[in-house]
């Protein structure tokens, strides 16, 4: 089971309080963790990555296991800690705006 | 008796302000999508309790919030704005080519008889349909494809198209107006597109009486009277008479020309309103007073409504979308400003109270008169 965090506000969006928890098939990816959050939640499609492209959107950042993996590639396996559900995958709001 | 209620759309949510026909004591409900930028919100005509939201944030993106239950519940529905075919480039700030990318919803315009058909006027500009609620959006490509699209300009608050006008008596008329492109017409249902921009004239554009480039800030019309039409260009109100085939300037006595919104009297369509502000680099009252004018002759005559408004140190804008009027009699006018007040009228703007003096910052105002 993955466990995905939300930020507060696509935590209203989506009507969900806490973590999220997926079951993902295949490897854990990015891609397969939020083709998955974006089939069981499909209000959040384009919130989180654009809808065509699936470019993650410029304030939107990917953490887990006190790593920033915003830049990892989309395919890339995520920490073996997050694919066994021992930590979360963290979608952050970034801090921006003064 | 009759009952108003008010949309208001703020950069951090929605209001919905109701009353009686009386327009002396409000409900205020909100914020509805707390934190979010709440560009419009508007209801049906065919069914006043079907309303339309943009909701965007720069974190987030855009959201289509559709109520309903007239704004007590609230449901996101297609937010997947995807222009037609390759999008192709216009003008950036400056001057080179400029690939066209979707930014944020600015105006959202349903349809006079379905409740399901919704327009949506999109930054970079352009204009899209919904026919199923808003589950699902196509461009309107004939227009960014007109052969003037790759010379559009944006405004100095981007690329948006911001007046979207249906016609009750002609229902393939579609007006809409962008900054800073023009007013477009199209008398196909949204097919094929002309600019409809002869008379205007826009010092510090390369060609002042050019085809396109003005930056027009809104178009109002009377619905009994559609081929007559009401513009508060960047600088200048205008005026035409033959549904945008020409235009003439009815500033008159304003104490300025610039402003953002422009309406017309429910019941008296030769009375319109503005809301004149000091200029194009200052953007609030000039004097620090906060004026209505009213014109009761479609323009060049125009008389200041003062009372109820602050008349001294008043530095708010209002901004384009922010102005609206309900249906009933005497005609009640509203308009929020950028210090989160949404003032009333009663009685056609003689005289002015806010329902609400501390919102955020306000970018629209609608008016929805109820049985």
């Amino acid at each position: 089971m993955i466990r995905v965090v939300l930020p507060a506000h696509l935590r209203t969006l989506a009507g969900v309080n806490g973590e999220v928890k997926l079951d993902v098939a295949g490897p854990v990816t990015q891609r397969a963790v939020l083709d998955t959050l974006e089939a069981a939640y499909p209000m959040l499609r384009g919130t989180i990555r654009d809808h065509v492209t699936h470019q993650r959107r410029a304030f939107v950042r990917f953490f887990a296991c006190e790593r920033d993996l915003s830049h990892d590639l989309p395919d890339a396996p995520l920490p073996e800690a997050v694919a066994v559900g021992a930590e979360p995958l963290l979608v952050v709001g970034a801090m921006a705006g003064g | 008796m009759s009952r108003v209620r008010v949309l208001v759309g703020t950069r951090k949510g929605a209001f919905v302000l109701t009353a009686d026909g009386k327009r002396e004591q409000w409900d205020v409900n909100g914020p509805h999508f707390g934190g979010w930028e709440i560009y419009h919100v508007k209801g049906s005509p065919a069914d006043p309790n079907r309303l339309y939201a943009s909701q965007s944030s720069g974190w987030f993106g855009q959201l289509i919030q559709r109520s309903s239950d007239g704004g007590k519940t609230w449901e996101p529905v297609g937010n997947k704005f995807v222009y037609d075919g390759v999008p192709g480039t216009h003008q950036w700030y400056d001057g080179t080519p400029h690939p066209w990318e979707f930014a944020r919803v600015w105006h959202l315009e349903p349809s006079l008889t379905d409740p399901d058909t919704v327009y949506a006027g999109v930054e970079d500009a352009a204009l899209f349909r919904s026919v199923d609620g808003g589950q699902t959006w196509q461009e309107l490509a004939g227009l960014r494809g007109h052969p003037s699209g790759s010379s559009w300009q944006p405004g100095a608050g981007g690329m948006c198209l911001h007046t979207i006008l249906l016609d009750p008596s002609h229902p393939e008329r579609i007006f809409i107006a962008i900054s800073a492109a023009g007013a477009f017409r199209s008398d196909d249902a949204g097919k094929t597109w002309r600019p409809v921009n002869r008379g205007l004239t826009s010092e510090g554009i390369p060609n002042p009486t050019g085809e396109v480039g003005h930056c027009v800030h809104r178009i109002a019309r009377h619905p009994s009277r559609p081929g007559v039409l009401f513009m508060q260009k960047h600088w200048d109100v205008m005026r035409s008479d033959d549904a945008g085939e020409s235009w003439q300037e009815v500033s008159g006595n304003l104490p300025t020309d610039f402003g953002f919104p422009i309406d017309v009297h429910a019941h008296e369509p030769n009375t319109i309103y503005v809301v004149p502000i000091k200029s194009d680099s200052e953007h609030y009252p000039p004097e620090g007073k906060l004026r209505v004018y009213r014109s009761r002759t479609g323009g060049h005559e125009w008389e200041a409504l003062t009372n109820g408004l602050p008349q001294r140190h008043c530095y708010v804008n209002v901004l384009r979308d922010a102005m609206a009027v309900d249906g009933l009699d005497p005609c009640g006018v509203y308009f929020g400003t950028t210090g989160g007040q949404v003032y009333v009228s009663a009685d056609a703007g003689d005289n002015w109270t806010p329902i609400v003096r501390d919102l955020p910052s306000v970018v629209s105002v609608e008016a929805q008169t109820l049985p």
